[in-house]
Parts: C-alpha cells; sequence; structure tokens
C-alpha cells in the first residue's frame, strides 16, 4: 500500500506546554520540526491550569531551590527520582524568567517582580514552615497565559504546527531506534508516516480513563498507548493524584490557588475539618494527604449536602476585591458549574481525578529509557518524552501543586536540547523499516470492516466506571483484583467496538475509538501496578497495607503490555549536586 | 428536549440538511454540550470540536439559536426550543460544526502576536508595575474560539482584508504591553482601510463574546493611539 510519507528532523507529538517549549529550542535552532496536535495548539490542556508555577525566586520572601527540591521529594512521598528532581528546582527560576520575557502576563508586586501565591506543601526551611509563596502566577488562568505566550514565541520562532493530526503508532526498527509515528489528518482521513530523526512524545496525561476528572475530552493517553503498543515500559502508573477541589457534580477544577489566598474546607458542621489530619499545614497540606481527608470525611457521615456527598470550599471571607483580581476564573466557574457566586457562599467540592505521575519512563534529560540487555535505564535511540505523559520522575507518588507547569517548562526546554544534540551526532534518516505503517493500517481496517461492533462509549463508559470504582482515592485489596480481571475483559471488548461513522472528512468517531486503544493501555497498567503495589505511599492507599514500606517498595513499578506484566527499578536516591534527602516520615 | 442541528459531510451530502434530535434530559445534563456529546453517543456521525468543558480552550464555538457561544458554557435551561445549532457563521464548513478556522487565524498571525524587545534580557524578570500590567487586563484572556470575529459583519464581507476583533484585540494586547517596543511597527502594520478600519464599532464582538471582554473599546484604543501619533 502507498502511504505518503514526510520527513523532518524532529517530530513533536503534542501542542502544550511541553511540547511547544521543546518545539522553541528546536525552531530556533534552524531545525525542520513538525509539531503535531489533535488539537489547535491554545486548545491543548495546559490552557485549563490555574494556581501557577513553581520556581524559588524568592520574590515574596527567603526562598531557596533547595527547600523547593526537599518539598518535592517529601511531597512524592520519596520515590520521586532526587536527580531529576534537583534538575527541576535549580532550573525553576531560569525557567520562569524566560517565560517572562517571551511576554508572559504574569501578576506583579508593586516593586515589578512576578507575584508569587503559596501552595500546597511548599514550605520554608525544609518543611519547617511557614508556608512559602513560590507559585508564579497570572491570576488564576496561568496554563492559559503561559500556553498562549509559548504558542506566540512559536508563531516569531516560525515553528510548523500539523493541526488536527493525531499519531497513531510509533516506529521503531529492528535495533529499537524510533523513527518517526504515522499520523492521521483528521480533516481529509488521510493516514501519513512522518518520518524523523527524532521523535518527541509531549502527549499530556490521560485523565479520561476516570468516571469523574478535571481533564478535558482530548487527554487521552495516547503517547503512553503508543509507547506500550511499541513495547516499551510505562513506570508508576499506580499514582493517580486525585485534586481535592474539583467542583461537585461537573468535575470542573479549582485552583488549590484558593486555600493558597486564604480559602479553607468545612464538612457538614462548619468544622474546618484540616485542622485536625494537617495541624501545621492544614488546608496547605500535599494533594494527596487533602484528598484523603475530605474523603474520610464523607465516608464519616460529616459530609455537606442533601447527600452528605460533598465539602465545602469557603472563601468568601477573602472579599469580593481579592476575588476579583486574584481568582476571577473561579468565581467565573463557581457560578457556571456550580450555581454559586463564591463570594457569598461556599463551593461544593469533591476530590476528583487530576494528573497522573506515571508515564513513559525518562532520565532528567529527557531521553526515554526502557530495560534493555541487564540494564533497567538503557536509552531508547531517537525517543524522548516531556510533560504529563513522561515520568522523570520528579512527582514521584504525589505531584506538588505548581510542578507541573514547572515540569513542562524544565523538562520540555531539556529534552528539546537534548534532541538537538542527538541530531547533531546523528546526521542522516535511517531506513524505515517495511513493516512502518503496519500496526496502524491494522488498526484503521479493523475499524472500517467491523460489522456490528460494540460502541466506543458504552467500552468507554465500562473503562472509566471500572477504574472509578476500584482505583480511587481508597483501595482495597479485593477490589483491585477485581479490577484488574474486570479491566482485562474491557480491553477485550474494546479490539471489537465498532463505528457507524465511515465518512474521510473529520472522522470524530474514528478518533474517539482510537483514543480509547491508548486510554485502555493506560487502565490495564494503573490497575495492575496498583494491585501489585503492597503498600500505602504517596497516592496510593491500600486499606490492607496501610503504611509506606521502604524496605520493600522504595522502587518504581514498570509495567508492560507484552504479557501484561511487571518489572522494578531502583528509584534514584542520589541527586545531581545536592545531599541525600533521606526517607523519613511525613506529615504536614 | 428538541434540537435542530446543521448536517453536512460531503464525503456523502450533496448538500447541508438541519436534522432533529429529540434528547430526554438527565439531571447530570447542565450545559449545552452535555446534551451534544449524549447525541453524539447515539449518533457518532455527528462531527463537532470540543476539549475542556469548562469554557478556556475555545472549541466548541458554534452558532447556537442564532448567537455565537460556547456550547460547553451554555446552559439548557436557558435556551428555547427547538435548539437550532449551526457551525460559526462566515468560514468554510469542513463538516456539521466544525469550520475551516484558517482565515480567523491568518488574521490572528498577521498582527504579530507575540512580544517585540529587542534588548538583551536582563537576568532577572523585566519590571512591570501592578497598574501597567493592569492594563493587560480583558486582553491577555481571549481563548480565540472566534465567537466575536464570525459575528462581525465588517469580517464577513471583507475576511482577508480585515484583522477582526480577535486579532484586533491581540494587536492592541502588545500595543499596551510595557515590555514591547514594537508601537509603531504595530500601528504601521493596521493604518490601513481595511485592516483595522472597517470595524464600525457594531459591537456584535462584545455582545457574543464568551469570555465578557471587549474587543471594540480595544479597536478604539488602537484608532487613538493612531490619531495621537498623527498630530
Amino acid at each position: 500500500m502507498n502511504i505518503p510519507k514526510r520527513q523532518f528532523d524532529a517530530v513533536i507529538v503534542g501542542a502544550g506546554g511541553a511540547g511547544m517549549r521543546a518545539a522553541l529550542q528546536l525552531s530556533e535552532a534552524g531545525f525542520k520540526v513538525a509539531v503535531l496536535s489533535k488539537v489547535f495548539p491554545t486548545r491543548s490542556h495546559t490552557v485549563a491550569a490555574q494556581g501557577g508555577i513553581g520556581a524559588a525566586l524568592g520574590n515574596m520572601g527567603e526562598d531557596s531551590w533547595l527547600w523547593h527540591m526537599y518539598d518535592t521529594i517529601k511531597g512524592s512521598d520519596y520515590l520521586g527520582d532526587q536527580d531529576s528532581i534537583e534538575f527541576l528546582c535549580r532550573m525553576a527560576p531560569e525557567a520562569v524568567y524566560e517565560l517572562e520575557h517571551y511576554g508572559m502576563p504574569f501578576d506583579r508586586n508593586a516593586d515589578g517582580t512576578v507575584y508569587q501565591r503559596p501552595f500546597g506543601g511548599h514550605m520554608q526551611n525544609f518543611g519547617a514552615g511557614p508556608p512559602v509563596q513560590r507559585s508564579c502566577c497570572a491570576a488564576d488562568r496561568t496554563g492559559h497565559a503561559m500556553l498562549h505566550t509559548l504558542y506566540q514565541r512559536n508563531v516569531r520562532a516560525n515553528t510548523h504546527f500539523l493541526v488536527e493530526w493525531m499519531a497513531l503508532d510509533l516506529i521503531r526498527d529492528a535495533s529499537g531506534q524510533v523513527l518517526g509515528v504515522t499520523a492521521l489528518e483528521m480533516e481529509t482521513g488521510e493516514m501519513y508516516v512522518l518520518h524523523a530523526r527524532a521523535t518527541l512524545f509531549a502527549t499530556g496525561g490521560a485523565g479520561r480513563v476516570y468516571a469523574a476528572s478535571t481533564n478535558a475530552f482530548i487527554n487521552t493517553g495516547d503517547g503512553l498507548g503508543m509507547a506500550a503498543r511499541a513495547g516499551l515500559p510505562l513506570e508508576d502508573m499506580e499514582f493517580w493524584q486525585f485534586h481535592p477541589t474539583g467542583v461537585a457534580g461537573a468535575g470542573v477544577l479549582i485552583t488549590e490557588g484558593v486555600r493558597g489566598e486564604g480559602g479553607y474546607l468545612l464538612n457538614k458542621n462548619g468544622e474546618r475539618f484540616m485542622e485536625r489530619y494537617a495541624p501545621t499545614a492544614k488546608d496547605l497540606a500535599s494533594r494527596d494527604v487533602v484528598s484523603r481527608a475530605m474523603a474520610t470525611e464523607i465516608k464519616e457521615g460529616r459530609g455537606a449536602g442533601p447527600d452528605a456527598d460533598y465539602v465545602l470550599l469557603k472563601l468568601d471571607h477573602l472579599g469580593e476585591e481579592l476575588i476579583e483580581s486574584k481568582l476571577p476564573g473561579i468565581r467565573e466557574i463557581a457560578k457556571k458549574f456550580a450555581n454559586v457566586d463564591p463570594v457569598k457562599d461556599p463551593i461544593p467540592v469533591v476530590p476528583t481525578v487530576h494528573y497522573q505521575m506515571g508515564g513513559i519512563p525518562t532520565n532528567y534529560h529527557g531521553e526515554v529509557i526502557a530495560p534493555s540487555g541487564g540494564n533497567p535505564e538503557a536509552i531508547v535511540p531517537g525517543f524522548y518524552a516531556a510533560g504529563e505523559c513522561a515520568c522523570a520522575s520528579v512527582h514521584g507518588a504525589n505531584r506538588l501543586g505548581t510542578n507541573s507547569l514547572t515540569d513542562l517548562l524544565v523538562f520540555g526546554k531539556a529534552s528539546g536540547n537534548r534532541t538537538i544534540q542527538f541530531l547533531r551526532e546523528n546526521p542522516g534518516h535511517k531506513d524505515l523499516p517495511a513493516d512502518a505503517a503496519d500496526r496502524s493500517l491494522a488498526r484503521l481496517a479493523r475499524l472500517e470492516n467491523q460489522a456490528n461492533g460494540e460502541s466506543v462509549y458504552a467500552v468507554g463508559n465500562d473503562m472509566r466506571r471500572t477504574m472509578q470504582a476500584h482505583c480511587g482515592v481508597f483501595r482495597f485489596p479485593d477490589m483491585l483484583s477485581e479490577g484488574v480481571a474486570k479491566i482485562k475483559q474491557v480491553a477485550e471488548r474494546a479490539g471489537r467496538t465498532g463505528i457507524k461513522d465511515k465518512s474521510k472528512v473529520f472522522n470524530t468517531a474514528r478518533v474517539e475509538a482510537l483514543e480509547l486503544d491508548n486510554l485502555i493501555e493506560v487502565a490495564q497498567a494503573s490497575l495492575v501496578s496498583a494491585e501489585a503495589r503492597k503498600e500505602s505511599r504517596g497516592a496510593h492507599d491500600r486499606a490492607d497495607f496501610h503504611q509506606r514500606d521502604d524496605v520493600n517498595w522504595l522502587k518504581h513499578t514498570l509495567w508492560l503490555k507484552d504479557g501484561n506484566r511487571l518489572e522494578y527499578k531502583p528509584v534514584h536516591m542520589k541527586p545531581l549536586t545536592a545531599q541525600t534527602f533521606e526517607p523519613k516520615v511525613r506529615t504536614y | 428536549m428538541h434540537f435542530r442541528i446543521y448536517r453536512y459531510d460531503p464525503d456523502k451530502d450533496a448538500k447541508p440538511y438541519m436534522q432533529d434530535y429529540q434528547l430526554q434530559l438527565e439531571p447530570t445534563d447542565r450545559m449545552l454540550l452535555d446534551a451534544l456529546i449524549r447525541i453524539k453517543a447515539d449518533d457518532d456521525t455527528l462531527a463537532l470540536r470540543r476539549s475542556c468543558r469548562e469554557g478556556v480552550c475555545g472549541s466548541d464555538a458554534m452558532n447556537i439559536n442564532g448567537k455565537n457561544g460556547l456550547a460547553c458554557i451554555t446552559r439548557l435551561a436557558d435556551l428555547k426550543e427547538p435548539v437550532e445549532l449551526r457551525p460559526l457563521p462566515g468560514l468554510p464548513v469542513i463538516r456539521d460544526l466544525i469550520v475551516d478556522m484558517s482565515q480567523f487565524f491568518k488574521q490572528y498571525h498577521s498582527v504579530k502576536p507575540y512580544l517585540v524587545n529587542n534588548e538583551p534580557p536582563p537576568e532577572k524578570e523585566r519590571l512591570q508595575s501592578p497598574a501597567e500590567r493592569a492594563e493587560l487586563d480583558g486582553l491577555y484572556e481571549c481563548i480565540l474560539c472566534a465567537c466575536c470575529s464570525t459575528a462581525c459583519p465588517s469580517f464577513w464581507w471583507n475576511p482577508d482584508k480585515f484583522v477582526g476583533p480577535a486579532g484586533l484585540l491581540q494587536a492592541y494586547r502588545f500595543l499596551a504591553d510595557t515590555r514591547d517596543q514594537s508601537t509603531s511597527e504595530r500601528l504601521d502594520n493596521l493604518e490601513d482601510p481595511y485592516r483595522l478600519f472597517r470595524c464600525h464599532s457594531i459591537m456584535n464582538c462584545v455582545d457574543v463574546c464568551p469570555k465578557g471582554l471587549n474587543p471594540t473599546r480595544a479597536i478604539g484604543r488602537i484608532k487613538e493611539l493612531l490619531v495621537r501619533r498623527a498630530v
């Protein structure tokens, strides 16, 4: 079959914060790069980030990247790789300054410097406190401002975007080197082979694997599905962050910045319950801690509302003026999705799936790594990943608020730089394997020819319900093993879906069916990894193993699609230049 | 609830038509997008763009009962039946509710929507006072959904020559930024009978903006800057 081919120096899949930051490095260095995106770049999910970018600028008082590093390691429940975390926190201020130079409309202090707000888990003095103001923000629209700024800078750099293209599968040759992707141009329904000397995934998270999620519809783990089908492992997929404050019923995010600016949570008795769970940090404890506290309140009958199934986020005491200047987007969301004006009334909120700590394993340069020939971290040549789809691992078992945007900037740039180095050292395209397009062609042909297939929505709903029920805030051994069995059945059904829409032109039914192929890999990886981890750490909380177990479980999970099996690899305890932060009991 | 939706698939339809759908609303169906997702679950051939479902990505702009808006933040309870949904007016239709936005983005790109400052950047941030930063409020929040430009008669007549409200709002966003050094080039780029001056202050843009922004005011400010430069 004659598949149209196009050649680039590098292909970047995904035009969110990480993809566009990486693209800038490559475009400004003069490389021929194509950035694929399922949506116009400014519609990527980075746009929905609200609260800020974590960086120890020290604009509001004393701060240091070492404190930021300590907070991130503690936040990760010691599962984060300390070399990557040092890199993240040391590079963060420069990343923020660069973004400011690109034109980012940060909020300002009276002296003209960037305004920073407090955020959960960010403290002075190696966790001793008090809370530090480290989150650089543009009101409560930081992600929007950042994504548009990065897009604008890419317009200036003449970056080549392939808008409304969906990558389908990774192309690897017999040696394992990555040589590009197959991709679908949505408008025409045409499939292409994009032949690249280097390939960078910045495809974002897969939060749509759950029924209730703060994530956009496009967050379907496409990069993870492609990596898994190409024989690469997925790391630490049992760790899913439940954001404490999703609007009850709607799932829409309310930033932690509300609590950073002085808001707090109440149960049905009007009690500020976080004081019991986290005496020092209270409502600004890290997200896993706050979400568990909320779920406990609800479980024990102290939830608010007619069904006692949510808690209340109170911020009216902040006053209309502060809410209008620092949290205008929240007010808009609360009015639209919760029918309350937070200037007068509290917002009903529940813990809602928000962020995937795991992903495609990389080192702190953004190079994808996988076990090979006895080396648990062999570099996969020509392949890079950054942002939520990657696992560097800077977030370990629980991400701190604000560190996601920092991650996009720091590792977007680092992976772009590493890609440039690889391109300089490896001139010329390697030949494509003869079967480069076969897997994608087979997937498309199956959808085209499937008669009486089950609906993508029905199968997707069962997947989402299974994840929601079996892999939630609290995890139980019987539910986990049932979940593993159930998701295996759902995965089999996902291979038999059918679509009625057979049009070539902008066939969104086909896109959603292809997305389900990716989501289902994520769901399997998550449940299998969670069932196997016999401890509680960060966002993974098991009723039968209630403590963290550093003797047996201070290690990263690797899930492999082939055989639906697990391997493990050690956590990097040695930072680049700092001293190791040894695991200790984690309280806030 | 009764919906009438514009349908057109160039792969099989000779011409567009309106299709009727009846949907039994569930208590969880609050916004128009919730209903559209459920309609699409039954009829997967209906094509529309959507992503964030909270009014910040700008994907699901469409013409709703004659007025442009975002499906994800339009309350079903506020809509009169039958709910008539059409693609954004004035742009070529690709399929169903999906329009070709090339012309819209071309105009956005034409205003050089990026900060220009040719001085070597300082080691830290460029300083800007809170008052200077406040000049960007009401400008930077644009989500490029195109509700405004596709509600503008001047943009309908001259989409290739008139920048349109969305592009002009962003042109002013950079003119208003104290860090930007390209004021005179930016004004040169707009001083043209079509690019800026086709705006006749009809204010449809203000009426439809789902983010409550005011492109007409920004356009007025650009005109003032041009006048001030001339005297």
